[in-house]
């Protein structure tokens, strides 16, 4: 290994991934007096929370009477029961604060009347525990709020003066007794390699949605910290759950947000009919997004799909008239001209549900720390190593997340990672010397693919795994279908061994950052399908048409996938948390899921 | 008396490498793009892509993609969202920067010509060295200072038309189109702030919550930070966002000159 050389860096904590997770965590542990460096693939402000439209759930009551009990209920309902209740209780419970400081810190909400944040209604959020009419509870800037809060985000950084490594590629975790030790990251402006010691790895590193041929993540949510997770030893948690988002635009997947129905838009068949009200009668557009999507899939499945191929659904905006739609919905009217080719004010947008956000990630406690299952305790913490944000799985989402509940989970786990690592990290303690190996599985693997000389190019590969998933992990899944993908996707993992790297070169070598994470990808996908064929039952975003009920007595508890370095994987559980963090509100009893 | 050399590396061979489109194809487009390897002693050179548009995404980020999937792997670029809104690929797309993502193929007559942001330093391929740029967005402290304390447990209240000010300045995605588009900015750009960080200056300063908005115009009150616009406004053209950082520069010159009075 001669031929590589690390440059090497001390500090308190570590934080991996710069999207709104990160960097809430980072300024955080910066104003803690911590040394903190932020380690990220893209410039803070290109991390994909950029693209997160409508909004950000927080029981303000600026719009009508509100109650973070109320916010509590939804989600629970929302994760169809799968979701640990102290982890929601203690999100909801936050989130009024965690607003108001974002409002602090200059973020450009949008207004009411009264001058204070703007908020509207999304899918799955009522009032009096799902008895009251629709809850306005998602605090929106436009409909560009992800921007305006990953921009506040990375302002606070720089007021912080927080330290960065922009453009550098984290590969893989430093382990060592099953402690994380610190990380090793590609410089990708010079290609090389640096090894960063820190008492405390924050892997905040987002979802891995490009495992799928259509999704409306970016190219770069490539799940690189459930990647280097899994190369770790270490298991991920409910991978099966993986939501499908009801409105990305037909052909390009690019994302139309819940907002636009919590405005008042509505999908119509080919019919013309408001076909939600069959599926969810006092919801109708806004229930919960596994529901919308489910229902669109049968309605095209049945032949009442619109477009030449009757494969997709509209989304009629029009009966908003221009002025809300200027006001309200400015963003995604231009997303629609630029995709669709669509005037909103006078054509329906085509949509088709599209694989949008992972429930399932690094299973972590309510402060962020990765627990894992050991010696029969399902909550035994691995030291040295947190997780937040969508690389996590704390889980305040169970099995179908709510919109505008990621945006509350960045900020709330973000903010407490950083509280939790000033509590246990003492500033400036000394680094014991890292083993004589520490790095080597980095070092390794980048040199293995920097020299593959096989006979598949990286896109061949992933493009093949992408199309596994989306055949045969969809929103419709049977126990055939999946066993198929089972094996195709380990034919495809297979062929990663003929991996060819053409670009040689150390300075931005896209070609080997995009094999790397197409190695984090493979590993996760095999993770997810696997984990949809155990789990017979259906639940939230897991729909089984061969086990279409909920099965408490046998699955209410979380999946626990490990993935081998052949792609072998196996699995485990751990209990869900049916119990609250205080006495301020009772745990809410598994019941039917109606909208 | 004034020396005149080109800087290194700045004549770029017109005849690179050319990758033929494979035979079949129906509707063929070239692409003609800047490629540039640092870790190699040649100039840079254009190499010329042939792509069947058959089987290409209407976007030219679509076609840099099939090119580098399916042809040519080296071809280095930053993209990210696809969807126009993390600023990633921004480039210069038939003589006009913009973000490659929301940029049609079909726009563009002819043979098309992509080439980094012009009059930035090179890494490699279409992927500029933007260190300059965010340190100077930095410079004008883009975050809200107060003196008067939060209110607890409630928003600072902000009018539905104060808000207005700032939702369009506060749009902007940082992707460079605009200041590498200003010759001002070409010559002066160690000096002159530049639009985008003036377009943020602004969206402070006209912030009803800031306070410090006179110790934000005197900072900016300086022959090269500020005044180096001459209201060229190729800034305005080149937004990909529409939005308009020459309108903020002229309000902030204006700000500057009704508190001399």
């Amino acid at each position: 290994m001669s031929a590589y050389e690390f440059v090497d860096h001390s500090y308190d904590v570590v934080v991996v991934g710069a999207g709104g997770a990160g960097l809430r965590a980072t300024f955080g542990l910066a104003n803690s007096g911590l040394s903190v460096a932020c380690v990220t693939k893209v410039f803070p402000t290109r991390s994909h929370t950029v693209a997160a439209q409508g909004g950000i759930s927080a029981a303000l009551g600026n719009m009508g009477q509100d109650d973070w009990r109320w916010h509590m209920y939804d989600t629970i309902k929302g994760s169809d029961w799968l979701g640990d209740q102290d982890a929601i209780e203690f999100m909801c419970k936050e989130a009024p604060a965690a607003i108001l400081e974002l409002e602090h810190y200059g973020l450009p909400f949008s207004r009411t009347e009264e001058g204070k944040i703007y908020q509207r209604p999304f899918g799955g959020m009522t009032t009096q525990y799902g008895t009251g009419p629709a809850a306005q509870r998602t605090c929106a800037a436009a409909d560009r709020t992800g921007h305006a809060m990953l921009h506040t985000l990375y302002q606070q950084a720089l007021k912080h003066e927080a330290q960065f490594f922009i453009e550098y590629f984290a590969v893989d975790l430093i382990m060592e007794n099953g402690e994380c030790r610190g990380v090793v990251a590609v410089d990708m402006a010079t290609g090389k390699i640096h090894r960063f010691r820190a008492h405390m790895v924050v892997l905040a590193t987002g979802g891995y949605g490009r495992a799928y041929f259509s999704c409306t993540s970016a190219h770069t949510c490539t799940g690189d910290g459930g990647g280097m997770v899994l190369r770790a030893g270490l298991p991920m948690q409910d991978m099966e759950f993986v939501q499908f988002h009801p409105t990305g635009i037909y052909g390009s997947g690019c994302l139309i947000t819940e907002g636009a129905r919590g405005e008042g838009g509505i999908l119509r068949n080919s019919k013309g009919e408001a076909f939600m009200e069959r599926y969810a009668p006092s919801a109708k557009n806004l229930a919960s997004r596994d529901v919308v999507s489910r229902a669109m899939t049968i309605e095209i499945r049945e032949g009442r799909g619109v477009g030449a191929e009757q494969d997709h659904i509209f989304l009629h905006l029009e009966h908003l008239g221009a002025k809300v739609l200027q006001e309200k919905l400015p963003g995604i009217s231009e997303t629609a001209k630029i995709f669709a080719g669509v005037d909103v004010t006078k054509q329906p947008i085509p949509v088709l549900p599209t694989v949008h956000y992972n429930m399932g990630g690094i299973p972590t406690n309510i402060h962020g720390e990765v627990v894992t299952l050991k010696d029969g305790n399902p909550d035994s913490v691995v030291p040295g190593l947190m997780a937040v944000g969508e690389a996590a799985c704390v889980s305040v989402h169970g099995a179908n997340r709510l919109g505008s509940n990621s945006l509350l989970d960045l900020v709330i786990f973000g903010r407490e990672a950083a509280r939790h690592c000033a509590e246990v990290v003492k500033p400036g303690r000394r680094h014991k010397p890292l083993a004589a190996d520490a790095g080597d599985l980095a070092i390794s693997r980048i040199d293995r693919y920097r020299n593959a000389k096989g006979e598949l190019k990286t896109s061949k590969i992933r493009l093949d795994m992408q199309r596994v998933m989306q055949n045969h992990a969809a929103v419709f899944r049977t126990g055939e279908s999946l066993q198929e993908g089972v094996d195709k996707l380990d034919k495809v993992i297979d062929s990663f061994g003929s991996v060819n790297v053409s670009d040689r070169g150390l300075v931005w070598n896209t070609d080997l950052i995009e094999t790397l994470e197409l190695d984090n990808l493979l590993g996760q996908a095999a993770a997810t399908i696997s984990s949809a064929l155990n789990r017979k039952e259906s639940r939230g975003a897991h729909a089984r048409e061969d086990f279409p009920n909920r099965d408490d007595a046998n699955w209410m508890k979380h999946t626990l996938s490990w993935v081998d370095a052949r792609g072998k994987v196996s699995l485990d559980t751990r209990p869900v948390h049916m119990y609250t963090l205080t006495d301020d509100v009772e745990v809410v009893p598994p019941k039917a899921r109606v909208y | 008396m004034a020396q005149f050399s080109l800087p290194a590396n700045s004549v770029v061979n017109p005849n690179g490498n050319v990758h033929k489109a494979p035979a079949g194809s129906k509707d063929v487009r070239s692409f003609r793009i800047y490629r540039f390897d640092p870790e190699s002693t040649d100039k840079p050179r254009i190499d010329t892509y042939e792509v069947d548009m058959g089987s290409c995404g209407p976007m030219v980020l679509d076609a840099l993609i099939k090119i580098k999937n399916e042809i040519d792997p080296s071809l280095t670029f930053r993209r990210s969202c696809r969807e126009g809104i993390c600023g990633s690929c921004a480039m210069n797309i038939d003589g006009v920067n913009t973000l490659a993502c929301i940029k049609a193929s079909a726009e563009i007559k002819g043979t098309v010509k992509i080439y980094p942001l012009p009059h930035m330093p090179v890494i490699k391929d279409l992927v500029p060295d933007l260190t300059n740029f965010y340190a100077q967005y930095a410079s004008v402290k883009p975050w809200l200072q107060t003196r008067t304390p939060a209110p607890p447990d409630q928003e600072r209240l902000q009018s539905k038309e104060d808000q207005e000010k700032i939702d369009r300045p506060s749009a902007c995605i940082l992707c460079a189109c605009c200041s590498t588009s200003c010759p001002s900015y070409w010559w002066n750009s160690d000096k002159y702030l530049g639009p985008a960080a003036l377009l943020a200056a602004y969206r402070w300063i006209i912030d009803t919550r800031d306070e410090a908005t006179g110790e934000r115009l005197d900072e900016l009150e300086d022959p090269f930070r500020l005044y180096r616009c001459h209201t060229i406004m190729n800034c305005a053209e080149a937004c990909p966002k529409d939005l308009n950082p020459a309108r903020a520069i002229a309000e902030i010159k204006r700000k500057i000159a009704e508190r001399k009075q």
